[in-house]
């Protein structure tokens, strides 16, 4: 997908003004915040399960590479193959190469945010490989020509008209705008595709060491369907997906559907052991994980470490009222939000991304939802470091804080240009106590009155008062 | 001073919003202080506490003001400061040094003893009996530094409860960030405008004559927008409705004339003057440590 996220400022100039976007926006901020609040409400030890989950994470990343290798060896043991892959080129080309071994047409996909990010639907389809979203909101967004704008929910920035609209376009039916009639529909569609297809392509929410075993949860079950029917499975997932038990797995299960949709568990929950064995009924005769890094091991022994620990449940975007008020499409690529804002920089580079992690008020309610306490206000600071360092930040912004950081480290100027501010913006206010337009200051009274200073600056008058009673004028002395 | 053994030793952290735009804060704090039974001082080595180089990537000058305000505030039992945002700054000053650092060590010092204002007087000192009247109905902005970082949530409604008068009517999404973000707001000026939009929506649907708040920086941003629409909201800080310092002009309000809240007039009772005149009664003045004023 075509990155967008230089130009963040206009795209959610563009968003805010978008009435059919605001009202998407809205049913999300009146839907998964509350459902999730009620779920944990339900679940009394949610707290300390976050804290063990994120004890457990950061121990699976100190030993990464340690359970990685135990996952591939049972999956080979298992008869599946394990294909470790450095870039986005090398798992688009790892995955091209298993569809042309089984002479593949047509593959369908399961929900993945990972194969979005190495933007694997262009690639296979430049190559004469057609690939079929099964996920109805992922379905809806290739009907459309369209990308996800949320991690879990890739089509909360339509409403129900939009998906009218596409389904009446492309399945020439006639229009309905009953959800019931148009799931129908999806279904009936996708079954001729989950029998026709060459290749299932699913991602994974966790791999399993010790049973060599890929895990998705879906709520459609489209993902049991992509990887049981096609004779070739392919799973596509990022290396800290990993964690060392069944046991540990479910510990993140406890937290992932609470945090997300608020539900106590994900509908389909589907555990895949490697291909076929002999005397199963069904399954796929080859089974390949296709394992990104792109980026994430250099993540490793840093501060962005910490970021690792994402489960993928979308809290963060949930609560943000930032995501809240522009949606994902603003954030110019595949992952939006808070979590975005800490990963896009990485895989994209801080001089392409840097407005995202500027895109902050750090108001520190994703942290304050996050399942695996991932502190990620501290992880855009980061970013917003790295840019300031690199020099990339704008120029007004350099200026600005050199030039006022100068006079904070000097207390005494530090007082005279507050004295003389202060005076300046009084003097503007007039007689209304604020200020309809400030000159330079348009970011802030385009939208809103600047209240002018009361009266002089605290440090006057407190002095003042102190010369007061130290040297009390004559007439109050009586 | 007959008790000053007993008495806490606060040094006032004005902070810069304060200093610059609502003195009346600052001076309310003191007064609380003093009802407190503490012994305030405003050290002068203060600025600002860096947070806008911190949270724009300028670790140097973070570091270099970070000394500065340790050093300031060196030797002072408390810190204590009216904003949840402010005193959060000091709060992160250790991670901005090695814990090789000697500055290390004197940042966690420094952590240990500063308090926002309503926590200090809750949770330290155990406070809450303000002696104060306002007769309307506020609704309550939580601020986000605050209540994240500090746990500011019941102690300034706590301290409210002993209000003479005073009704509470909570706002939906009161923990809901207004939209400031300090450089955010001029960065981003359109989402900002879409969400403090959003929080004097939701404050004007309380039908509260004011709304009230423990930071400068989201008070600014909530009086301007709610002033720019046309709402007959007033806009206070917490500490000018405990200290009884309500019957000053509010924020973005001309300095003299209505105290234009019909519900709230009641309680403007003292005519308009300066917030030192008002704020600094002479018995309490006495207790003012000037030597640490040098």
């Amino acid at each position: 997908m075509q990155i967008t996220s230089p130009s963040f400022k206009q795209n959610a100039r563009i968003a805010l003004k978008d009435a059919s976007l605001q009202k998407a926006l809205g049913n999300l901020k009146a839907g998964f915040p509350v459902k999730r609040a009620q779920a944990v409400a339900r679940l009394p030890e949610f707290d300390a399960l976050r804290d063990e989950a994120r004890d457990l994470k950061n121990h699976i990343l100190e030993n990464l590479d340690i359970y990685l290798e135990q996952f591939e060896s049972k999956v080979q043991q298992q008869g599946g193959h394990v294909h470790w892959c450095r870039s986005s080129d090398d798992a688009c080309k790892t995955i091209l190469d298993i569809c042309r071994q089984v002479d593949a047409k047509t593959v369908t996909k399961g929900k993945s945010m990972v194969s979005e990010e190495i933007n694997l639907n262009d690639y296979l389809e430049k190559n004469g490989v057609t690939p079929v979203e099964t996920d109805l909101g992922e379905y809806i967004l290739q009907l459309r020509g369209d990308h996800p704008s949320h991690i879990i929910a890739p089509a909360i920035h339509l409403n129900l008209e939009d998906v009218s609209e596409a389904f009446h376009q492309h399945h020439h039916r006639p229009k309905s705008d009953d959800p019931a009639v148009l799931m129908r529909e999806a279904r009936e569609m996708l079954r001729k595709q989950f029998v026709a297809a060459d290749v299932g392509i699913t991602g994974a929410n966790f791999l399993v060491a010790e049973t060599g075993s890929t895990l998705i949860v879906t709520n459609e079950g489209n993902g049991d369907l992509t990887q049981t029917l096609p004779k070739t499975h392919i799973v596509i997932t990022s290396i800290e997906k990993v964690v060392p038990t069944l046991e540990d797995m479910t510990l993140f299960l406890r937290l992932l559907a609470r945090s997300a949709t608020g539900q106590e568990f994900t509908v389909y929950n589907t555990l895949s052991s490697g291909p076929r064995r002999d005397g199963d009924q069904d399954g796929p005769e080859n089974f390949h994980v296709v394992l990104v890094d792109n980026g994430r091991s250099d993540m490793m022994g840093g501060e962005l470490q910490d970021m690792l620990r994402c489960i993928r449940c979308s809290a963060c975007m949930n609560h943000c009222p930032v995501y809240g008020a522009v949606g994902g499409h603003s954030y110019g690529w595949v992952y939006p939000g808070p979590m975005g804002s800490v990963l896009t920089p990485q895989m994209i580079g801080i001089d392409k991304a840097a407005l995202l992690p500027n895109a902050s008020t750090f108001c520190g309610k994703c942290e304050s939802v996050c399942p695996v306490h991932i502190p990620l206000p501290k992880l855009m600071r980061h970013w917003r470091e790295k840019e300031f360092e690199q020099h990339l930040s704008p120029r007004a912004v350099r200026v600005g804080i050199g030039g006022w950081a100068f006079f904070a480290k000097r207390p005494t100027l530090y007082r005279w240009l507050s004295r003389g501010s202060n005076l300046a913006l009084r003097l503007l206010g007039g007689k209304k106590g604020r200020i309809h337009r400030l000159p330079l200051g348009g970011g802030w009274t385009d939208g809103r009155d600047m209240p002018a200073p009361s009266g002089k600056t605290f440090m006057q008058q407190w002095q003042a008062q102190q010369r007061e009673q130290q040297h009390p004028r004559q007439e109050k002395k009586s | 001073m007959p008790n000053a053994e007993r008495s806490p030793q606060v040094a006032l952290f004005v902070t810069c919003l304060v200093d610059m735009f609502r003195p009346e804060i600052g001076f309310a704090s003191i007064n609380l202080l003093q009802q407190a039974g503490c012994t305030v001082a405003v050290p002068e080595r203060q600025t600002c506490c860096g947070q806008p180089a911190f949270n724009s990537g300028d670790r140097s000058s973070t570091r270099d003001i970070a000394r500065q305000t340790i050093e300031a505030f060196d030797g002072y039992e408390y810190v204590v400061g009216p904003s949840g945002s402010c005193i959060g700054m000091l709060h992160h000053y250790p991670e901005l040094f090695e814990t090789s650092d000697p500055w290390h060590a004197r940042a966690l010092d420094l952590k240990a003893r500063a308090f926002e204002i309503t926590s200090f007087l809750v949770d330290v000192l155990k406070f809450s009996a303000v002696q104060s009247e306002f007769n309307g109905q506020i609704s309550y902005h939580d601020s986000c530094a605050g209540l994240r970082e500090l746990g500011i949530k019941q102690q300034p409604r706590t301290l409210l409860g002993a209000v003479t008068g005073l009704q509470l009517n909570e706002m939906d999404e009161s923990e809901t960030c207004c939209g400031f973000g300090g450089t955010f707001c001029v960065k981003y000026p359109e989402i900002s405008n879409r969400m403090v939009e959003n929080k004097t929506a939701n404050t004007a649907a309380t039908g509260a004559g004011t709304l009230v708040g423990g930071d400068l920086g989201c008070l600014l941003n909530m009086a301007g927008k709610l002033k720019r629409q046309g709402h007959d909201i007033q806009t206070r800080h917490v500490v000018e409705i405990l200290a009884g310092t309500a019957g000053l002009a509010a924020i973005a309000e001309p300095a003299s004339g209505r105290h234009a809240k019909p519900d709230s007039s009641e309680a403007a009772r003292p005519a308009a003057g300066t917030a030192a005149k008002l704020c600094a009664g002479e018995p309490d003045s006495a207790r003012f440590d000037l030597a640490k004023q040098l």
